[in-house]
């Protein structure tokens, strides 16, 4: 029990793994791009920015490329810090069994 | 859960992350263009080098290159370069606009830095062994450092670059076996494999 509570609930859906993993090689990315990486719709990823938005695990920045609104997403420190530990719990759990 | 999602989800970041590094938007067209410039120019050349001589195995040693001469072919090698790049900034420019992405950015720069690392060092030994009238190992130099540089930088991007690059590599040592015909193997290498890779590339990538 002491191992799953260290895997993080904020982490436990495939989107969110995926948007963290992008923001943890890349500096920033952009809806288009996490909408591509990723394969899927709009608003399943738009909820799922939300809820790690929400957790501060990533940051959100608005901006204007050529007229048209961007935002750019980046990963936090503290969103860094829990994607860190929650792989380490992952393969932690992998090699136990 | 169980242990085998577990797997999956780190084997799927994992693929994520290298998939989110690469720069995307390399265009097969521009691979096509370069090839038609590097073919134009190497016909060019071609006409002032062997205007007096004919290409022989042995020709390289006797061969005479009037100083005029060798400026023009650096003048046609620098076009063909300019033309090849504008041709990959703009292809490239225009397929990062379709997809909404940006042209210079991480991955794009990443990509940039490791392809100039093989090829800036490759330009200056090349025109090292210019200055010192030594130009049979041109040819051959050219395509195996632009080779060495498209394997470096298919580590950023996608398709075909790192088979491309090793194409290169090999035709360069081929053409400094057969010393002399280093022009035709030149124009193989950056005009037929270019504009073969270029269209793999644009019909495997780019049509869509």
């Amino acid at each position: 029990m002491s191992i799953l509570s260290k895997l993080n609930k904020a982490f436990d859906h495939r989107v969110r793994l995926g948007i963290m993993s992008v923001l943890m090689v890349n500096e920033y990315a952009d809806f288009r791009t996490l909408k591509d990486l990723l394969e899927v719709t709009d608003g399943n990823l738009a909820s799922h920015i939300k809820a790690l938005e929400k957790v501060d695990y990533i940051k959100v920045e608005k901006q204007f490329i050529a007229r048209k609104p961007n935002t750019q997403y980046s990963a936090t420190k503290l969103g860094q810090e829990a994607f860190k530990k929650h792989i380490d719990a992952l393969e932690h759990l992998i090699n136990k069994h | 859960m169980e242990s085998k999602d577990y797997l999956k989800d780190l084997s799927e970041i994992k693929d994520i992350m290298h998939k989110s590094t690469r720069f995307m938007s390399l265009s097969g067209l521009s691979g096509i263009l370069a090839g038609i410039f590097s073919l134009i120019g190497a016909w060019r050349v071609h006409d002032i080098i062997y205007a007096t001589e004919t290409p022989s195995k042995d020709a390289y040693k006797s061969i005479v290159i009037y100083e005029l001469e060798m400026l023009q072919i650096v003048a046609i090698a620098i076009i063909v370069i300019i033309l090849s790049m504008l041709a990959g900034i703009y292809f490239s420019w225009r397929k990062a606009r379709k997809h909404n992405e940006k042209l210079w950015d991480a991955a794009s720069k990443r990509l940039l830095i490791n392809f100039l690392i093989p090829l800036v060092t490759g330009g200056f030994f090349i025109l090292f062994l210019i200055e010192k009238e030594i130009y049979a190992f041109v040819a051959p130099l050219t395509l195996v450092f632009y080779g060495l540089a498209c394997v470096n930088a298919s580590k950023y991007t996608l398709g075909y670059t790192r088979y491309l690059g090793i194409t290169m590599i090999i035709i360069g040592l081929l053409s400094v076996y057969y010393l002399g015909y280093g022009l035709y193997f030149w124009a193989f290498g950056f005009g037929v494999c270019h504009i073969v890779y270029g269209l793999l590339m644009y019909f495997k990538f780019d049509k869509s």
